[in-house]
């Protein structure tokens, strides 16, 4: 693989003095690990340093499960002058990931096997694991249910028509009746389209200020009540991705008390940023759905720290500099995400809301593979293939384009200060040094 | 301030503006508004400068305004209309702005039908940019048109009601104007359906009031917006039999504000649904001084943007 990152076959290895953050294992210690043919053999307080192996003294450093993101645009194949698994697979590297979930918004959609087995395909060749989420209805249209044992057959992990939101009560009632046939979890962006038409972003005395048309909060609200009274009643899995609103957080934690099978996400960017971050029409601003108010922030992050939203995904969404150069009404939605996700998260929840370790790093690991029914990732294990990060907490660091291996630069995080980064990572065996 | 104090390269919106430079272009304003009294309506303000009307949503109004107050500067101006639509598919702002700089004019006007536009192209080129209508956003010289006739009026804006009828989620001018009357002191009141009134817009600092009659109640000076036919399709109102009949504006209704009240309009008008036509023909309506004062106010502004040190 070509791709500019410094890669090789992990040495036998080692690591010594790296602080270990293990949620599933309760692991919150300095641990050694002893690597041997890019496999994590074994773990302990004080290891015997075998003959064939060196010594990696990572004092000062953390180590946890490798990433998963259960949301990205890898826009292949269909749209690949934005992004191909290659190049997502490199971005998501370099972030820290080894995983990441594709959305299906591709050309042809990602609605049939065939689609699926390309994607999990592509995503082996680069030696990095791939899962597909399938739609939900073909050609996300919001008409017909998709063909979603076929799609699991070849690898699906998960069903969602995206930021298409399915309108029809009626069609999105047999559709995650028929996941939960497969047991297939139903990945849901609840927002009412309707009700958020033509908006360019939160509606709210600052969309007033600015002339721009909105979208209301209600809309989301809407949609997550209508999703989990739909759980309730089909006992599909459930998981809500980009949960903003203080309303929809209230919703799922009072659907989670009440035992509906739910989970939720939420995005870096939206606990970082605000719709008051918007002032300059920047269209790296433009996402869906829209930064919010910051009340709506302050209830994301209680979300977070009481365990209301489950897990952090970037919804990386590459788009081409000259669809952002558009005037903000007509350009894309969306921004990439995969780059900056490590350093934002521990600026906003670690050193920001000094959220504990653990917490954090089970929203980022854990609960996504569990969540997708991937539990060999997630958790650190003994004979299985390295897949773990070695980050620095507090590596301060500017973000610019440079840091970014994606074919698109459609960042919202420029010019912020960031503490924290990911300096190794290892996926599927191999390592991956940043240092260098 | 004074002219030499003026430092801004472009005119975006008057949300930008101060008090003390919104005074200084309606002033500037005055003092060309002799020029076209003139037999020979022309001053050599501007010229040997290349002026860009760059219309990118159907005007004829605005853009013939402009063009008059440029000829009147004595700049060379050209004009490039064209649909949004055409642009967007092709060319990015950036690439716009690129093009023009390389042909080497020194002022864009641009109206465009996207909110932000011309903000950013302002950031994308070095040379002066004057918003002639962004989206739903802003409208400058419109707004500064309207507060140069009411003060031509009535001397002073400061404390006057001064009231807006119609769809205010839509308009531009309206927008602006709150933001210009609002620093100078004015009571602005709109009014319209709550479908009409963008959300929160209590908070600019202006009231809301949902009767039309008690919104024209003693106001200095009511400004009708035009209802732009195809909302009926959206659902922001039910019919327009219905909006001319509880929210258009005539004789009767017209009686509630002051005597000396002025009728207002940035036209074009729809006669019989937003204002009754013999009322828009009557001595009250200043509609077409509206008009006249536009030049002199265009003038003021590319007078002062042109002479204004460019950014790089």
């Amino acid at each position: 693989m070509s791709n500019g990152l410094h890669r090789r076959q992990a040495k036998n290895l080692v690591i010594r003095n790296a602080h270990v953050v293990d949620p599933f294992h309760k692991i919150d210690d300095t641990l050694e690990l002893y690597i041997k043919n890019g496999k994590a053999q074994k773990w302990g307080k004080k290891l015997e340093v075998p003959a064939d192996a060196d010594v990696f003294d990572a004092k000062g450093l953390y180590l946890f499960p490798g990433f998963i993101d259960l949301q990205v645009h890898f826009r292949d194949p269909g749209f690949e002058n934005k992004e191909t698994i290659e190049s997502g697979v490199i971005a998501a590297i370099s972030g820290g990931f080894a995983a990441c979930v594709t959305m299906p918004n591709t050309k042809p959609t990602c609605d049939n096997a065939q689609v699926v087995k390309y994607q999990f395909d592509r995503g082996a060749l680069s030696d990095f694991n791939i899962f597909p989420a399938g739609a939900l209805t073909q050609a996300i249209a919001g008409q017909k249910i998709s063909e979603m044992s076929e799609m699991k057959h070849a690898g699906a992990v998960a069903v969602t028509d995206g930021s298409n939101w399915l309108q029809d009560s009626g069609v999105a009632r047999r559709a995650y009746e028929y996941a939960a046939t497969y047991d297939l979890v139903v990945m849901s962006q609840a927002e009412d389209l309707r009700l958020s038409a033509a908006g360019v972003m939160n509606e709210s005395v600052v969309s007033t200020r600015l002339g721009l048309r909105g979208r209301p909060g209600a809309a989301e609200d809407i949609a997550t009540a209508r999703d989990l009274e739909l759980a309730r009643l089909t006992g599909c899995k459930l998981h809500l991705t980009n949960v903003t609103t203080k309303r929809a957080v209230e919703y799922i934690r009072e659907a989670k008390q009440e035992g509906i099978r739910v989970t939720a996400q939420a995005t870096p960017h939206h606990m970082f940023l605000t719709e008051n971050d918007f002032v300059t029409y920047d269209t790296n601003f433009k996402m869906s759905p829209p930064l919010r108010s910051i009340e709506d922030q302050r209830a994301v992050l209680e979300g977070l720290k009481d365990g209301t939203i489950d897990v952090i995904g970037s919804d990386h969404s590459p788009h081409a500099a000259e669809e952002k150069e558009l005037d903000v009404e007509v350009a894309p939605d969306g921004v990439v995400g995969l780059e900056s996700y490590f350093g934002v998260i521990m600026t906003a929840l670690y050193h920001g809301l000094k959220m504990p370790l653990a917490n954090i790093v089970q929203k980022m690991s854990l609960k996504p593979s569990e969540i997708i029914g991937k539990p060999k990732l997630g958790r650190l294990g003994e004979g299985e293939l390295a897949n773990f990060v070695i980050a620095d907490l507090n590596y301060e660091w500017v973000f610019e384009p440079k840091h970014i291996h994606s074919k698109s630069k459609n960042s919202c995080f420029f010019g912020r200060k960031l503490k924290g980064k990911v300096i190794h990572n290892f996926v599927n065996g191999y390592h991956y040094d940043f240092a260098k | 301030m004074t002219h030499s104090q003026w430092n801004r390269k472009d005119l975006i919106g008057l949300r930008d503006l101060k008090r003390e430079e919104i005074e200084l272009i309606l002033d500037t304003a005055a003092s060309f508004s002799e020029v076209s009294q003139r037999s020979v309506k022309k001053v050599p303000a501007l010229r040997g400068k290349t002026v860009v009307n760059l219309f990118l949503e159907p005007s004829t109004r605005t853009r013939m305004s402009f063009e008059i107050a440029e000829k009147r500067l004595s700049a060379d101006t050209i004009g490039m209309t064209g649909s949004a639509s055409s642009m967007t598919k092709g060319e990015s702002l950036r690439d716009t702005a690129q093009n023009i700089e390389a042909l080497k004019v020194d002022l864009i006007v641009m109206r465009h039908p996207s909110s932000g536009a011309a903000y950013r192209l302002s950031q994308y080129t070095s040379k002066a940019v004057v918003n002639a209508g962004d989206g739903i956003n802003e409208h400058p010289t419109q707004a500064l048109i309207d507060i140069y006739t009411i003060r031509e009026m009535k001397k002073d804006v400061k404390g006057l009601k001064i009231v807006y009828l119609g769809d205010i989620l839509h308009s531009r001018v309206a927008r602006s104007n709150i933001w210009g009357l609002t620093k100078l002191g004015a009571n602005v009141v709109v009014c319209g359906p709550k479908t009409l009134i963008p959300k929160d817009i209590e908070e600019l600092g202006v009231k809301v009031e949902f009767d039309p009659l008690k919104a024209v109640q003693e106001a200095d000076a009511v400004t009708l917006l035009r209802i732009q036919l195809e909302r009926q399709n959206e659902s922001l109102f039910p019919s327009l039999r219905e909006y001319a009949d509880t929210y258009g504006m005539n004789e009767k209704m017209f009686q509630r504000a002051k005597p000396d009240a002025i009728l207002m309009h940035p036209g074009p008008v729809n006669r019989g649904v937003e204002i009754e036509s013999s009322l828009a023909d009557s001595p009250r309506s200043v509609i077409l001084k509206q008009v006249t004062n536009g030049i002199a106010v265009r003038m003021a502004v590319l007078y002062l943007l042109s002479g204004a040190p460019t950014h790089e």
